[in-house]
């Protein structure tokens, strides 16, 4: 396992960058995003953030530990193009895959996190993100440590054929392994979690948390829209829909994430032993 | 030889056996059972308790329909989530018994629909994936058409899993890989080439660790060859420890996955 500082890694971008918001267009500059945690000031959207900038955003200053850093997806199976994509992902992430993985304190409270990166193949799962948050559960469960997960994903890297959908299980059972021994586990939905993200670890932590107005469902909008050729209304699959469905627990800002996860932390550290009365 | 697509098609014909034609031959004495006591009973998960070889299991099954009517209400074998549900509280009741679980799978994927979305069809998948790695008795699956991404990893988390020789698993249709990856639906069979889903391949990635040859001219004693496996392999599985059991199951998932790691390639032999 490989440990090392988030911070000699930072996500500073030059001053005079600029960012267009993905929904309202408007023309934004880096510093005005990052003071305003990327929500867009215009629209009031959430824009994407990397997982750098995740961890810096919840986590205490200088508290994360990398893990599993190193690990590369093979195109084991010669898929076409799949090797462009991963260098390019690569390339323009300075990411080994799309999940950073360690350990950190919030609030001084110990725990391990992971968060995933849209900006890798849409963060698909793949063997090396299941291997990672797999050796992330692992390492939480030997620690006696809560995890705290980020999840955002397309689905599964279908590059990688029935071994990517075998990611699914694996993670699950390494879920199911933390969880039996007693461990929190907090799920975060952002945008957007689909597929066999969201059919797997996204919706197996005992709190579910989302960030609003973020996509999250099994099937894809369109994929639903054509197979029954209807019209589905505009706020299906939101954080918000879900939720009223009773399948998320809470809908957090960004600026409320790092009290809410504490307080989470703080409930969960108390354990309650001896006899029921 | 056929191709990856060519079995495809083959699984997908309607002439094929379905489930309850296994169903029929492999379980003697069976009750069937329903529901999901949370919201209703999708017929395209049958499932109920029977005897294997004089033993009780419980069998649970995605049924495509035998006719126009029952592939209608079946959605052609794609649950929904009280169908996942119905084999969850299933799967726990056979738990509670020490009865092992065999699973009958054949689907496209689960049911895409907006009501199966806003009733949690990935929740009710990721709970039934979550609690198979983990369920205190012997588990089985067989494929004995099409295994549908995660609406057939929902059932076949399990000990063994077996396929039927022209039996597909994979992650995505190959439709739904040619028209994301390529945007051309006319390379479908291409994409099922690239994707290897068939029998063949899923016995080399150690995702299947039998092949059963089909014998469709003479069904009963090919039921009864998959029958007599079956019974081997949950008298196997029953000699184990519970953990052991447990721990052996945990290992199966645990080594799937290709990756390179300090420039040495890891995992899953090719």
């Amino acid at each position: 396992m490989f440990l090392s500082s988030l911070f000699s890694r930072g996500a500073k971008n030059a001053p005079e960058q600029k960012r267009t918001c993905s929904f309202c267009k408007a023309e934004l500059s880096a510093s005005t995003l990052s003071g305003n945690l990327y929500i867009c000031p215009e629209c009031g959207k959430y824009l994407q953030i990397t997982p750098r900038e995740r961890i810096a955003l919840v986590t205490d200053k200088g508290s994360f530990s990398e893990l599993a850093r190193g690990l590369k997806s093979v195109n084991f199976l010669d898929f076409p193009g799949y090797s462009e994509k991963l260098e390019k992902a690569e390339k323009t992430t300075g990411e080994d895959n799309a999940v950073l993985c360690g350990a950190a304190k919030i609030e001084g409270m110990p725990c391990a996190v992971f968060v995933m990166d849209s900006r890798f193949i849409m963060a698909s799962m793949g063997s090396v993100v299941g291997e990672k948050i797999t050796r992330t559960f692992e390492y939480a469960e030997k620690k006696h440590l809560p995890v705290i997960g980020f999840a955002a994903s397309g689905g599964a890297r279908m590059q990688e054929g029935i071994l990517s959908l075998m990611q699914m299980a694996k993670v699950s059972a390494a879920v199911g392994k933390h969880s039996s021994s007693g461990n929190l586990y907090i799920s975060v939905l952002t945008n957007p979690t689909t597929g066999g993200v969201t059919a797997s670890f996204a919706m197996q932590g005992d709190i579910i948390l989302a960030e609003p107005g973020a996509t999250v469902g099994f099937a894809g909008r369109r994929v639903v829209e054509q197979t029954t050729k209807t019209t589905l209304p505009s706020n299906f699959q939101s954080a918000e829909f879900v939720c009223e469905h009773g399948f998320i627990d809470k809908i957090v800002p960004r600026n409320e994430q790092r009290s809410i996860l504490a307080t989470l932390l703080r409930q969960h550290s108390i354990r309650f032993t001896g006899e029921a009365i | 030889m056929m191709t990856a697509y060519e079995k495809l098609k083959a699984v997908r014909s309607s002439s094929r056996p379905t489930a309850a034609d296994y169903i029929s031959r492999l379980f003697t004495d069976r009750v069937e059972l329903s529901g999901d006591r949370r919201y209703g009973n999708d017929t395209a998960i049958t499932a109920g308790i029977g005897f294997l070889d004089k033993a009780p299991v419980t069998y649970i099954a995605i049924e495509k329909g035998k006719d126009i009517n029952s592939r209608m209400r079946n959605h052609f074998g794609c649950p929904q989530p009280e169908g996942y549900r119905k084999a969850l509280r299933l799967m726990k009741e056979a738990e509670k018994f020490n009865r092992p679980v065999v699973c009958i799978v054949d689907t496209l994927g689960a049911y895409c629909g907006a009501e199966a979305e806003e009733r949690g069809q990935g929740q009710a998948i990721a709970e039934n994936i979550l609690e198979l790695t983990r369920l205190r008795t012997p588990t089985l699956s067989i494929v004995i058409g099409e295994g549908g991404s995660g609406g057939a990893l929902a059932l076949c988390t399990t000990d063994r899993v077996y396929m039927l020789e022209n039996a597909c698993y994979s992650v995505i249709s190959p439709e739904g890989c040619a028209s994301i990856l390529w945007k051309d639906a006319s390379r479908v069979s291409d994409a099922a080439d690239a994707l290897r889903i068939t029998a063949q391949d899923m016995y080399k990635f150690g995702v299947a660790e039998k092949v059963f040859s089909e014998t469709f001219a003479d069904f009963d004693s090919m039921c009864r060859d998959i029958g007599r496996r079956m019974s081997s392999d949950i008298k196997a599985l029953r000699s184990l420890s519970r953990e052991k059991l447990l721990t052996e199951r945990y290992n199966r998932f645990r080594k799937f996955g290709i990756y390179e790691e300090d420039g040495v390639t890891c995992g899953t032999a090719l």
